[in-house]
């Protein structure tokens, strides 16, 4: 996917090697993919599922409404 | 030898798909870093099988223009660099198992500009138009 856009950065990361990173991102299983700190999915996934969640990562969240 | 007979003739074969260079920037430093020599030692093992594929090893202590350019922040770490252009595609740690496998395709498809995706996925990822880190994380088994 950083092929396809300038935007998209991709890291791999051989876990074992950071144990800061497995407690930050709470690494109990791999492959676990992290999209800005964001979104998270666990095992290997469809590019469909893939690019869904590359795409909720960069989404505006709604705004919650508030009681007055 | 870090790769055996076997693997060294498979890396070949999937190296000959490349058509454009590529270079593997190579951030490593000399203290504190137990898997950046064996790291080089499979990146020195790669660049064999193909002369269209370098290595532009910088010190990360010393070259911190370079690591900050790349946004690396640890070592061992490589960026994948396809002529002049920074794929944004990073490694970090030793690539062995399941890292080295897919380094390889990274490398090819660098050097091809085919990422392997559908049309539609495509159409989707043109529309992202703010960064995205994407960090995946495995073990070499």
């Amino acid at each position: 996917m950083a092929l396809e856009n300038a935007e998209v950065s991709s890291v791999i990361v051989e876990a074992n090697e950071y144990p800061d990173l497995i407690q930050r991102y709470a690494i109990d299983a791999v492959p676990k993919i992290v999209i800005n700190d964001r979104v998270e999915l666990l095992g290997a996934q469809p590019e469909r599922a893939f690019v869904d969640a590359v795409v909720d990562a960069v989404r505006e969240p709604i705004p919650t409404t508030q009681e007055p | 030898m870090l790769l055996s007979e076997s693997d060294r003739i498979r890396v070949k074969q999937m190296l000959g798909a490349m058509v454009n260079p590529v270079r593997l920037v190579f951030f490593t430093q000399s203290l504190s870093c137990d898997t950046c020599v064996p790291t080089r030692q499979i990146l020195d093992e790669l660049v064999t099988q193909s002369d269209k594929l370098s290595i532009d090893e910088r010190n990360f202590i010393l070259d911190k223009d370079a690591a900050g350019t790349f946004g690396v922040d640890r070592v061992p770490a490589v960026a994948v660099v396809a002529g002049e252009r920074d794929t944004g595609i990073r490694f970090l740690g030793v690539p062995a198992g399941y890292e080295f496998s897919t380094l390889i395709d990274a490398i090819v498809a660098a050097s091809t500009g085919q990422s392997g995706l559908s049309e539609a996925s495509r159409a989707r990822l043109a529309e992202v138009a703010s960064p995205v880190r994407i960090q995946v994380f495995v073990t070499p088994t």
